[in-house]
């Protein structure tokens, strides 16, 4: 088996070192319940060129972004990738490295680390951001329970606005304390007030920029209403390309920025690995969860970078840590940086007016269609359309004329009629002409 | 010095009327390692005997602080925000976490005298 | 060798192959980009008014600037590619490219989690199918493939287990954990709302059963152990624990961290157990990529399966659907609802069902025999010069205690510092915490013997130099590193986690 280099006789050589004759006297210790009858039901080994085969039969099976026009989003975009970032995520010493427990031949993780902090913190506008959680969804639910600790309440107020999995979530995270989750209702067109649920019970404000419909705004009133109130501001950004072109939450007020990261540097994944962004600011840093990398020297006096704050963390304080968290999402974190490297303030500026116009065009064409309604006034590169029926089945209509028409509402919201017929539809700098027309063109002829 | 007293969690008491300076003592800081952070109560706050009341960090480890004996903190050492090397340098003076105004200070009797606590330090090693 | 010699300078700074490479915002020029757009359409804008009016900041460097700097910072990583990594319980084993291959396939990489479920009918085939290896080699018949980590999946499994209590009316409070047990236990324990109570260890480094018998009672929720436990031992008493627990009315958490001992060999289902996490990351080969991502699914006894969270795969007249919450067909009313937006690490899966399916059943046996195997050969052939902690046979992994350094002036972080300037990434250093100076070594089925030989060798020196009286040698190391040794208390008592422009910049 290729993988396993121990041959038969390195196999008698080791167990004759070790003292027995056969690899079962190290299982001694297994009681006999333990031992399976017979071999268990799975397939023997197969050849590389096997298992190819066999995957990509399944990959082929599904019908992937490159093949249709494509206009999903919520919370999960599709962008193109430089060919430089797979290239150097695919490194040895990228690719197979370890967590950072030993900094001296740790440097070009630890690195690039301090870099992504820092990149999160400069796109967020805030003083302060960890090195990357699982997601997006887990940091906002963190972000929830740091708050607690910060104001010692425990009352959350999470917008109507916020990503259903998100509030979900959230929910499922602080099922087993004392916490109450007030969720608002969902405003489609944007203008949501949340000011008046604040009161002095509130831990913080959770609200998603631009919304889960696509509205951005301007949130510094509402970080004034909670601040005034005592509880915290957490922003939530799950399109971190819209931070290229909108405000940044830190210049509005917000105490805790968390985000989804997957947009720059990582391909859609059908769900997953993804790349929680977590930001705050500094008077918060000791109770903010996740690893952080610091810049330190070594006894050479050269400058270096070490994980630091540790004792935040699981191994070191066990039942009080701040979270339970191991991992970060490492290699979706470099993928971010490299890829936010090679665009840097214009090209990402540029990525992000793209994105924007391109939505532009395509609700102009959509609004054009009879019986279709664009219902926000504003958007970032997303937006919900009411359709003159339910937008599930059209979607599924169009699937199958391979054209992956956006998100329906339902799918999100099952069992609530209001949002049988909306559609949730995202363009981006690879949305091309075509692909606006044919879908325009499409609806038309459904919708007749 | 010598009417200050110890407890069996390595804290010193220095004790002025009713109100108690608290800290950890030379041996603890020693085992400690370097102290990174201090995480200290707020004044105000109420603590029976034996209550966590601060955390004392080093790189690789945090170790809970107890007040050996009840009362309402009345004020905490701002120095170790700035500086936390202090608690390695003078761990017995300038070091010191935090001063309570005791609840019962009669509870003084039942901690180890200077002499006391050396003692039960050389049985430890 | 000694301190003193003059190191050699070069006017650059770098040495050799070894580069000094600043940070990307102290190389970036305003008018640089990696990138090239096409021109953005001219439309009005609609931002609603709170379009971005301050500049981020960001560096600007071309394509050839970036790649030099990503590579320069690659050269000073140690890697599974270059060297073996033998950390405890990290399972560092060989990473397959076959796996980023398969990954990276248009159909898997380029599909969104929300698309049709009829568009992406091969992608749910693949979640089916490692869900049904996974069910297979643990023996139990229900998975939950959405937590994102191996912590995640802990939190996984101990919110099935309250929520299983809650169904019955007592959500009870304590959790038992023995002593040796990882940190992200009772961090797991505490986040559901539990207590936790330790277990001690009994002289042979297994739970004391006399210890757990006391600690029982009918407010014992679960109990968390690890098997083979953190000490690299399997737990002997683990069915006769199950028992205690479930008579108690209490459920069996397993942490699979240690799954490669036992993998395609034994099944935690046959041993008792309600549930337990795999970490995909460490017994199936997905890689470790400098800290994750992870994938930690979750595998459920019949009696836990019910709790398990959405999503979940399921194949109904030969087509593939996702149960993704209470509304959904299928769907378990007894649910604790949803740990995580989307399905789960999708990218990790490929990898891992790649993995699977070129091992077969009967590699994936091997690998058990001969991960366990290699361990007990370093463990035999070093037990004559480093101080083993427990008698006996271990697992994959085998724990040493610095007793054998004792009066060397050498610690146990000292000797791994010296393991580097060797060529080899140290063990797993003062884990677990039940012995002195724990070093913990795991060398995975993917060594050859003559690695096993070498790192065998290089330890027995190092020990015969520690002994010899050179703890300067040990001090001062590494030397042949990109760094030497870094101050780690001065960056936790002045944190700085992030460049920052110069003032007036």
């Amino acid at each position: 088996m290729r993988y396993l280099p121990l041959t038969r006789a390195d196999r008698q050589a080791m167990l004759s070192v070790i003292g027995v004759d056969h690899v079962d006297a190290l299982f001694c210790d297994v009681p006999r319940q333990g031992w399976p009858q017979g071999p268990l039901d799975l397939p023997d080994h197969a050849s590389e060129m096997a298992v190819e085969a066999a995957l990509s039969a399944f990959a082929e099976g599904n019908l992937n972004a490159a093949q249709a026009p494509f206009f999903l989003g919520a919370g999960a975009y599709r962008h193109h990738l430089p060919a430089t970032v797979s290239h150097l995520i695919q490194r040895s010493e990228f690719l197979t490295s370890y967590t950072p427990y030993q900094p001296e031949i740790s440097q070009g993780t630890l690195q690039y680390l301090f870099e992504f902090q820092t990149q999160v913190a400069m796109i967020t506008g805030m003083e302060v951001a960890n090195a990357s959680m699982y997601d997006g969804s887990t940091a906002c639910s963190e972000a929830v329970l740091m708050a607690r600790r910060i104001t010692r309440r425990q009352k959350a107020i999470l917008s109507g606005g916020l990503h259903p999995h998100y509030a979900a979530v959230v929910r499922t995270m602080t099922a087993f304390t004392d916490d109450e989750i007030v969720v608002a209702p969902a405003v489609v067109e944007g203008g949501e007030e949340l000011a008046g649920l604040i009161d002095r019970e509130t831990s913080c404000v959770v609200v998603q920029n631009p919304d889960f419909f696509g509205n951005p705004r301007d949130l510094t009133g509402l970080a004034e209403a909670a601040h005034a109130a005592g509880a915290l501001l957490i922003v939530v950004v799950t399109e971190a390309v819209s931070l290229g072109a909108l405000e940044s939450p830190g210049s509005m007020g917000a105490d805790i920025v968390v985000g989804e990261g997957q947009s720059i540097g990582n391909p859609m994944n059908f769900g997953g690995p993804y790349l929680g962004l977590f930001a705050t600011r500094q008077r918060f840093l000791r109770q903010m969860p996740g690893r952080l990398c610091g810049e330190t020297v070594d006894s050479q006096g050269r400058r270096g970078y070490v994980l630091t704050l540790s004792t935040r963390e699981q191994h070191i304080r066990r039942e009080k840590a701040t979270s339970n968290i191991c991992t970060n999402s490492g290699l979706c974190a470099l993928a971010f940086t490299i890829h936010l490297a090679l665009l840097g303030e214009e090209g990402f500026r540029a990525l992000a007016t793209l994105n924007h116009r391109r939505a532009v065009q395509l609700a102009e064409r959509l609004a054009a269609v009879p019986g279709v309604a664009v219902l926000n006034p504003a958007f970032f590169n997303e937006f919900t359309v009411r359709l003159p029926a339910p937008a599930g089945p059209i979607v599924e209509v169009l699937a199958g004329r391979e054209i992956l028409a956006g998100v329906p509402l339902s799918r999100l919201y099952p069992g609530q009629a209001e949002f049988d017929n909306l559609l949730l539809v995202c363009a981006s700098e690879m949305t091309g002409d075509d692909d606006i027309a044919d879908l325009a063109e499409a609806l038309e002829e459904i919708v007749k | 010095m010598s009417d200050r007293r110890f407890s069996q969690d390595h804290e010193w008491l220095a004790v002025d009327g009713d109100t108690a300076t608290v800290g950890i003592t030379d041996y603890a800081q020693n085992a400690l390692g370097d102290v990174v952070y201090v995480e200290l109560p707020e004044v105000g706050a109420r603590f029976a005997a034996h209550d966590e009341v601060a955390v004392v960090e080093s790189v690789k480890a945090a170790s809970e602080v107890f007040t050996p004996l009840g009362g309402e903190i009345v004020a905490v050492n701002e120095a170790l925000a700035d500086d936390p090397s202090l608690v390695n340098s003078a761990a017995e003076k300038d070091g010191w976490f935090f001063q309570i105004r005791l609840a019962e200070p009669g509870e003084l009797d039942g901690l180890m005298t200077a002499d006391q606590y050396r003692s039960f330090v050389e049985g430890l090693d | 060798m000694t301190g003193g010699e003059a190191e050699f300078r070069t006017i650059t700074g770098h040495r050799g192959l070894d580069h000094e490479e600043p940070l990307i915002f102290e190389q970036g020029a305003v008018g640089r980009s990696g990138v090239d757009f096409p021109p953005a359409p001219e439309v009005t804008e609609r931002l609603g008014g709170v379009g971005r009016t301050r500049p981020i900041g960001l560096p600007g460097l071309s394509e050839p600037q970036v790649m030099r700097h990503f590579v320069r910072l690659s050269r000073k990583n140690y890697a599974i590619d270059s060297g073996m990594y033998p950390l405890g319980s990290c399972t560092m084993k060989h990473n397959p490219r076959l796996n980023e291959k398969m990954a990276a396939l248009p159909g898997f990489a380029d599909i969104h989690p929300l698309q049709p479920e009829s568009t992406v009918q091969g992608a749910l085939a693949v979640m089916e199918k490692l869900a049904g290896w996974l069910c297979t080699l643990a023996g139990m018949p229900s998975v939950a493939l959405s937590p994102k980590a191996g912590a995640h999946g802990e939190l996984c499994g101990m919110m099935a287990i309250r929520k299983a209590h809650e169904a019955r009316g007592n959500p009870r409070s304590r959790v038992l954990v023995p002593e040796s047990a990882h940190g992200t236990n009772p961090a797991t324990a505490a986040l559901c709302g539990y207590r936790v109570d330790t277990i001690t260890a009994a002289a042979d480094g297994r739970v004391d059963l006399a210890a757990l018998r006391e600690k029982m009672g009918p407010d014992v929720a679960a109990i968390m152990l690890t098997n083979p436990n953190t000490c690299g031992l399997f737990e002997r008493d683990i069915v006769e624990i199950a028992r205690m627990i479930h008579e108690a009315g209490a459920y069996f958490y397993c942490d699979g961290a240690n799954f490669n001992a036992i993998v395609g060999k034994i099944r935690p289902g046959d041993l008792g157990i309600d549930a337990m996490h795999i970490n995909l990351h460490k017994t199936f080969s997905t890689p470790h990529g400098g800290g994750g991502p992870g994938s930690g699914p979750v595998v459920f006894s019949a009696a836990l399966a019910p709790f398990a969270p959405y999503p979940a795969v399921v194949c109904r007249d030969g087509r593939y659907c996702l149960v993704e919450g209470p509304e959904s067909a299928g769907a378990s009313a007894d649910s604790f609802g949803r740990m995580v937006a989307f399905h789960g690490q999708m990218g990790m899966f490929v990898r891992a069902l790649a993995y699977m399916m070129s091992h077969g059943g009967d590699g994936l046996r091997q690998v058990a025999e001969d991960a366990v195997l290699a361990a007990n050969y370093l463990l035999a052939s070093l037990k004559d010069v480093m101080t083993a902690s427990f008698d006996g046979p271990c697992m994959h992994e085998c724990l040493f205690d610095d007793r054998f350094l004792k009066d060397c002036g050498v610690d146990t972080l000292d000797f791994a510092k010296a393991m580097i300037d060797e060529g080899f990434h140290p063990m797993t250093m003062y884990f677990p915490l039940v012995v002195h100076g724990a070093m913990l070594f795991e060398p995975t089925e993917s060594e050859s013997r003559e690695s096993l030989d070498e790192l065998i060798a290089a330890l027995r020196g190092l020990v015969a130099a520690a002994r010899a009286g050179g703890s300067e040698h040990f001090s001062g190391a590494p030397r042949l590193t990109p760094r030497r040794r870094l101050d780690e208390t001065r960056a936790a008592r002045h944190p700085v986690l992030r460049w920052q422009a110069a003032e007036g910049d």
